[in-house]
């Protein structure tokens, strides 16, 4: 087998190494053509796509129809649209809300979890029954338990004498907000639940054996123990947990299409009506680049999260 | 087996076809004679992928398998026939006209060609073909899918929605016949809800249903979206006294209606929640095949919708139009098959499958056996001649259907209704947004 370290240059210095000789002489070149396929699929399902969205949103393009560039049309006219704003407003209320509840829940059962319990492999089991059921399938669920006429939460509640009449759960607009976002956090614990589960698992317990010694508390070893070596896996798992919540789409298309009059719909709802139902496609697409911001934020938070990792590894935190 | 020549099955108006439409290896029979005297021939190998609507009623698509069949056996054509629920039609059908694959025929709803006027095939000669052959287009259908002199799709028929009662409730309301005008049914549904028996409508975004019934109203007080010269003309006073009119009605509505789709009424009514509604027959049909709901199909009646002070029909039905992309290898085929759809010897046994669900839109089905089998039925043979076009009193085209897919007129009742916006600003924001459509 060929030693694929280059050994370094013999010839003589008497001009500057270009680039690609640079690139041709490295010891890691075949890493670099390793890595081109693997270049090639971003570009092409990642940043052409992308691209090519920005770039629709800048056009009049219709479906079937091709566009003209008319520069930042479609902004202006989402900026003064007050369904849009209100997309705005549902997605920030969905994501935050479904985010904290769902971080605090899956924390509470991760640690509940990482107990010694009766029926523990059981009952981790079970955690994940709600990430394993397709998404549709738990939306028409939902669907159907908060139905106004058929809803089994009206039905319990009015046989236990608490309602005299059904709530309107979907049909209300605050009330559709807290449904969709109740369904969201079942959906998404498990993930939470079972990622911060995994993290607590490669905590040492000689230091909670440590700690216990020196008489710490419940709290004081979560504290000073379990949260500071979890920092990291946190902000793994809330940076996707806040990714996949807000660009949701087929729980609140499934349960609600947006409705009622848009208190559900969230910029991913609204971009496919406009884009695909409408036929509106650079106005879809304007709604879609609009995201960017924010997703781009949350990954943001995350990179500065995961920096706090430097401190494991022996380097100063500054 | 009887034995049918090509020339005798034919001839217009045969006595077979007269005496009602084929069935099993006599349709096959018709369908290779058809083939063989078809203006249009099936390319060889032609493969044809077809999505439709999902059916609400088993036995049209038992009728619709039967002929699809019979037209694979007669021409060759592999035929690959697969179903969306309505919401997911022109999603679908969108994606395969920008994409230019995938579908070789889409049967939707509203104006679904006039979407994508350059993606389809035009059909003026299978269109041409039929009107002349069976009476002529009604004005609905014809305007549903021409642009200008050409026909982007064929109107294959029209969903009736009309208003589905139980008399036993209108009686005990005091209405013992169905109203005619707009106050004399609000009327009735207050009297329904005061006895616990209440009407509903959809108001959430329920593409068949509350596009139907609101624009009812809105057109029934003579206003418009847009007017002849395609002018935005939905703030005006006119609206306001829809809104108003409107809200009133909703107020007397079962709880829920915002968060409807277009299944939620069904359900309701046939669950014994809810007494008056607007809907295809597929109410009635489903009362009337389940045992347990034969009271409910006794009770159920049908009714033309009442007149606004318009002083007209001004009723929004569910056109059904197909149409042929033009990125299809097999155009012969698509429309072979599309003629083939509406000959009378398939055409009236679909009607029949279909149990009032559909109605013609070539004027000679006028008189097909569907409309007289059940008294209950009639009414909705008069949806394909009653509705106007989906733009109004507009033009039909990408705008309008547009407009209609975006659910403007919706939202501006549904906004108003529930409170979340007053008249004003309901009106104002869906005047912007037609603005911007029709820019």
């Amino acid at each position: 087998m060929a030693d694929l370290a280059v050994a370094p240059s013999a010839k003589p210095q008497f001009r500057a190494a270009s680039a690609w000789d640079q690139l041709k002489h490295n010891r890691n070149w075949l890493g670099f053509w390793f890595m081109l396929p693997a270049l090639a699929f971003l570009i092409f399902f990642l940043a052409y796509p992308l691209g090519l969205g920005i770039w629709l949103s800048f056009t009049d393009t219709r479906i079937g129809r091709a566009g003209h560039f008319i520069a930042t049309e479609n902004y202006e006219w989402l900026w003064d649209d007050s369904v849009f704003w209100l997309s705005v407003f549902n997605t920030l209320l969905y994501t935050f809300a479904a985010s904290a509840i769902k971080f605090a829940v899956g924390l509470y059962l991760a640690l509940l979890l990482n107990e010694n319990m009766p029926f523990k492999a059981m009952l981790r089991a079970m955690v994940l029954i709600p990430f394993i059921v397709p998404t549709v399938l738990s939306a028409l669920a939902f669907w159907w338990i908060f139905d106004s006429q058929f809803s089994i939460i009206s039905w319990s509640l009015r046989h236990l004498g608490l309602i005299s009449q059904n709530i309107n759960f979907l049909g209300d607009t605050t009330w559709a907000r807290i449904c969709v976002i109740f369904a969201n956090i079942w959906r998404g614990v498990p993930f939470v639940a079972i990622t911060l589960l995994a993290g607590l698992q490669t905590v040492s317990p000689s230091l909670y054996e440590a700690a216990i010694l020196d008489g710490a508390s419940g709290w004081q070893r979560f504290r000073y123990i379990t949260y500071p070596l979890l920092t990291p896996i946190i902000a793994v798992v809330m940076t996707f947990s806040v990714l996949f919540t807000f660009t949701d789409f087929q729980l609140i298309w499934a349960m609600t299409r947006g409705g009622p009059v848009n208190a559900t719909h969230l910029m991913a709802t609204l971009s496919y009506q406009r884009a695909i139902i409408a036929g509106q496609l650079g106005e879809g697409a304007a709604i879609s680049s609009a995201m960017i911001p924010f997703l781009l934020a949350a990954i943001m938070v995350s990179w500065f999260g995961l920096q706090r990792r430097k401190w494991q590894q022996g380097e100063s935190n500054d | 087996m009887q034995d049918f020549t090509r020339r005798a099955l034919l001839q217009g108006g045969t006595a077979l076809a007269t005496a009602g439409a084929l069935t099993g290896p006599a349709l096959f029979e018709f369908a290779k004679a058809w083939a063989a005297d078809s203006p249009w021939k099936a390319e060889p190998g032609a493969k044809l992928t077809v999505m439709r609507w999902k059916r609400f009623v088993p036995s049209e698509d038992d009728a619709f398998n039967a002929m699809v069949a019979a037209f694979k056996a007669a021409t060759g054509t592999e035929m690959n026939v697969f179903s969306e629920s309505f919401e997911d039609v022109q999603p679908k059908a969108s994606v395969a006209a920008n994409t230019g694959s995938g579908l070789d025929l889409a049967w939707g709803l509203h104006t679904l060609p006039q979407l994508f006027p350059t993606k389809v095939i035009k059909m003026n000669d299978v269109a041409d073909y039929l009107g002349k052959k069976y009476g002529g287009w009604t004005d609905a259908a014809a305007k549903t899918c021409m642009l200008g002199n050409d026909w982007l799709g064929i109107p294959v028929a029209t969903n009736g929605g009309y208003m589905t009662y139980r008399k036993s409730a209108t009686d005990k309301a005091g209405f013992k016949e169905f109203p005619k005008d707009f106050p004399s049914f609000l009327e009735m549904c207050k009297a329904l809800k005061a006895n616990n028996t209440p009407a509903g409508f959809a108001l959430g975004h329920a593409s068949g249903d509350a596009n139907g019934w609101l624009h009812w109203i809105l057109w029934g007080h003579n206003a418009w979206t847009v007017d002849k010269d395609d002018k935005v003309i939905i703030n005006s006073p006119e609206t306001a006294k829809a809104l108003e009119y409107c809200k009133a009605l909703s107020e007397t509505f079962i709880p829920g209606t915002p968060s409807w789709n277009d299944s939620s009424n069904n359900k309701a009514y046939l669950a014994g929640e809810l007494y008056c509604t607007l809907n295809g027959i597929s109410i009635y049909v489903a009362a009337k095949t389940d045992p347990t709901k034969k009271e409910i199909a006794e009770d159920t009646y049908h009714a033309l919708h009442p007149v606004g002070p318009v002083g007209k029909p001004t009723e929004l039905q569910l056109a059904l139009p197909i149409l042929a992309f033009n990125f299809t290898k097999y155009p012969n085929a698509a429309k072979a098959f599309i003629a083939f759809m509406l000959e009378k010897e398939n055409y009236e046994k679909w009607l029949d499958g279909a149990q009032g669900y559909l109605t013609q839109t070539l004027n000679a089905y006028e008189s097909a056996p569907v409309w007289t089998a059940d008294p209950k039925n009639s009414v909705f043979s008069q949806a394909s001649k009653r509705t106007l076009p989906a733009s109004g009193i507009g033009t039909v085209g990408e705008k309008a259907a547009t407009a209609i897919a975006d659910f403007i007129v919706v939202d501006m009742f549904a906004n108003y209704c529930t409170g979340t916006k007053d008249a004003k600003g309901a009106m104002a924001e869906a005047e912007r947004q037609l603005k911007r459509i029709y820019r």
